[in-house]
């Protein structure tokens, strides 16, 4: 059997990356040298596994696209290794991964640049079927024909051109076009995003069909915490290129263990006016310190609450705290995780939220 | 199937619209523009002027009606004389037919200075925006010394050098002429050609093709290409006036066209000796020079608006 297009089978992860880490050369005067480093992604490790769908949030700008794309070498990682169904990705020659790229996949999140404007939307969502010469002629069309309608769009408009679309109908394109080499494991670089509020639940639900249907993979990647929390079974927090929090989202959403998850939490409304009351909100305080210098020591530090509150400590500004288990099924890297999970910011206190946990 | 979403309703009005290409919807908007159809029928007729003009002209360029010449006291004919439509010149040269030359210079010169610049700027920006790093480094900073150097030097010093040569000879010597301003001119659409490369290889949906594992070879042909033909179809149009008036300049100050091939330029520089007595023998080519240069700017300009990706599908 092929060992590139075919499943080794249901041991290990599905995808894993190791210490990862992208940065991206700063280049600077007349001669374009290198100035420094853009630390993207700084030593990330994640493991998905098969069926899996793993959240992952974080502030604009702390690595979550570009973790998402070096997991399915679409960045080239500066360090660290990412694994794809237990192969090292940096391994494999060029033609081997062209072809493992039948099994994964990622959606983008701008519908509009997403989909090339010269191409017929048959075309689009044939090129992946062309490219792995997985039908021709008119099984091809058949097969164009039967993604469009599996994702809930007319077949007869394989024959438009992108621009005739809304902005829900071409994310919908762009998930035909994913689904075409009949992946395991989709990047979904935060899907709904740029959508109209009123069809952001349409593409989500689809999202979350098609999971179930087709056994896939996810890893999810958005701003909205409640989205995300709605499809994760775990879910990961990024802040300036470092994995700060990961664990089962059930667990993360009710104890957070990191400080920026408790501040991103803080700032998500919660419907119920009786936890709103009990609850602390914190507002992260100046600006995310830039991914070329960051801070040392914890790189949250520069905005920590928790940091203020317990008088500054020294080791937040000397150690750079590790990931740590916190809980069952739960990470965190926070030298103070203890003290931040029994905080009242973001969520209310474990004492209080006991009783509404139980059902 | 258990997926299917009720589509929004927008679909069911798309599904009674015909399908618009984007070269559809760019020709549609770009009919909308009136100085744009305005210029593109000049640009029409112009090339029809340019391929047909030796048939159309009642004169040959070059001969002399020395009877009418006579009979008007050696003077040039003025317009709407007998057999002379614009008059002639001070040789009895007719104006119209001169014209008409000029109009084939014009368009040859246009021609050939853009194929000039296609050839060198297209590759070369695009070797740069593909490849970027060091070959980039090398090609812009190549692009940026030619940029530097005065035009009109770099003209006159290849006039200069290869006047004795085949190329010098060619066509009077406005092959090498053309060639020089092409060389010349090249540069903005190697920049042009390399930010969109640069930009497009960035493109999501060039990503999302990596991701399915096209190769590079196929990305360039299927995605980057095609996606850069717009911009790159607005600067040749609106590149080709420049071209005109650069050989029109040369031709003015004496470098360019000779005796007895009429360029418009020459044929303003011939003028002005008459410009008090007989000022259609400026009027007039000045005049076809202005409609040339100002139909081909129209039709670019129009063209920028129908074939800017952003505008696409708007009314
Ligand atoms: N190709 C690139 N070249 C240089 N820097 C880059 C590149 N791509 C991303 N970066 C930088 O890397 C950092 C992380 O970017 P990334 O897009 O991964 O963040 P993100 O978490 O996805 O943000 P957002 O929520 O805004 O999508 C940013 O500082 C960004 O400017
Ligand atoms: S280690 Fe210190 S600075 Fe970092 S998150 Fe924890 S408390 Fe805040
Ligand atoms: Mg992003």
């Amino acid at each position: 059997m092929d060992p590139v297009t075919h499943p080794a089978g249901a041991a290990g992860p599905l995808v894993e990356a190791d210490g990862l880490m992208v940065h991206f050369p700063i280049l600077g005067g007349i001669l374009q040298r290198r100035r420094g480093s853009v630390r993207a992604v700084d030593g990330v490790s994640l493991s998905i596994q098969r069926g899996e769908t793993v959240g992952l949030v974080g502030e604009s700008g702390c690595g979550k696209s570009t973790l998402g794309r070096a997991m399915i070498k679409l960045r080239e990682p500066t360090g660290g290794s990412a694994r794809f169904d237990g192969r090292d990705l940096a391994r494999l020659s060029a033609r081997e991964l062209r072809r493992l790229r039948r099994r994964m996949q990622i959606i983008f999140q701008d519908p509009y640049g997403s989909l090339d404007p010269r191409m017929s939307v048959g075309d689009i969502v044939a090129e992946p079927i062309q490219t792995h010469r997985l039908a021709s002629g008119r099984a091809k069309h058949e097969r164009v024909r039967e993604l469009l309608r599996l994702v809930g769009l007319d077949p007869v408009f394989a024959a438009r051109y992108p621009h005739e679309f809304s902005g829900g109908q071409r994310q919908r394109i762009g998930v035909a076009r994913a689904l075409a080499v009949e992946p395991e494991f989709i990047v979904c670089d935060e899907p709904i995003s740029a959508l109209d509020v009123s069809i952001q639940g349409q593409v989500l639900n689809l999202l979350i069909d098609l999971r179930r249907e087709l056994g896939l993979t996810y890893l999810f990647i958005a701003h909205d915490l409640a989205v995300v929390r709605h499809v994760s079974d775990r879910v990961g927090v990024m802040y300036l290129g470092r994995l700060v929090e990961i664990g089962a989202s059930r667990r993360v959403y009710a104890l957070p263990a990191h400080p920026d998850t408790r501040a991103l939490l803080s700032a998500v409304p919660v419907a119920d006016p009786a936890v709103e009351r009990r609850r602390r909100r914190v507002i992260l305080a100046g600006d995310v310190p830039s991914p070329a210098n960051p801070p040392p020591g914890c790189r949250f530090h520069t905005r920590c609450w928790l940091y203020e509150r317990l008088g500054r400590p020294e080791n937040c500004r000397t150690v750079e705290p590790e990931l740590r288990p916190v809980g069952a099924d739960q990470r965190a890297a926070c030298h103070y995780a203890e003290a931040a999970l029994t905080s009242d910011v973001g969520v209310v206190r474990p004492a209080d939220a006991a009783p509404r946990d139980a059902h | 199937m258990t997926t299917q979403v009720p589509a929004p309703a927008v679909v069911d009005v798309l599904a009674a619209r015909p399908v618009v290409t984007p070269r559809r919807d760019a020709l549609r908007r770009l009919r909308r523009n009136r100085l744009a159809v305005v210029g593109a029928i000049v640009v029409v007729v112009l090339l029809a002027m340019a391929v047909l003009g030796p048939a159309l002209a009642p004169w040959h360029y070059r001969v002399q009606d020395l009877e009418a010449l006579r009979a008007n006291g050696n003077r040039p004919l003025p317009p709407l004389s007998p057999d002379h439509l614009l008059g002639t010149d001070q040789l009895g040269r007719d104006l119209f037919s001169r014209l008409l030359d000029g109009a084939q210079i014009s368009v040859t010169v246009a021609v050939v200075v853009q194929v000039v610049v296609l050839l060198i700027g297209v590759p070369v920006g695009a070797a740069a925006g593909w490849f970027g790093g060091r070959t980039d480094n090398l090609l812009m900073r190549f692009t940026d010394v030619v940029y530097a150097f005065p035009d009109l030097l770099f003209i006159i010093l290849l006039g200069v050098a290869f006047r004795e040569t085949a190329i010098g000879e060619a066509m009077n010597g406005l092959l090498l002429i053309f060639l020089a301003i092409g060389l010349t001119g090249w540069v903005t659409m190697a920049r042009l050609v390399r930010g969109q490369v640069l930009s497009l290889k960035e493109s999501e949906f060039v990503e999302a093709a990596r991701a399915i594992g096209v190769s590079d070879f196929r990305i360039v042909v299927r995605h980057i290409l095609p996606n850069a033909i717009g911009p790159v179809i607005v600067a040749v149009t609106l590149g080709i006036p420049s071209a005109i008036l650069a050989e029109a300049t040369l031709s003015f100050i004496g470098i360019g066209v000779q005796s007895p091939r009429a360029s418009w330029g020459s044929l303003i520089d011939d003028g002005t000796r008459w410009m008090q007595s007989e000022p259609h023998l400026v009027v007039f080519p000045a005049l076809a020079l202005a409609i040339a240069l100002m139909s081909f700017t129209f039709l670019g300009d129009g063209l920028r608006d129908a074939l800017d990706p952003k505008l696409r599908g708007r009314q």
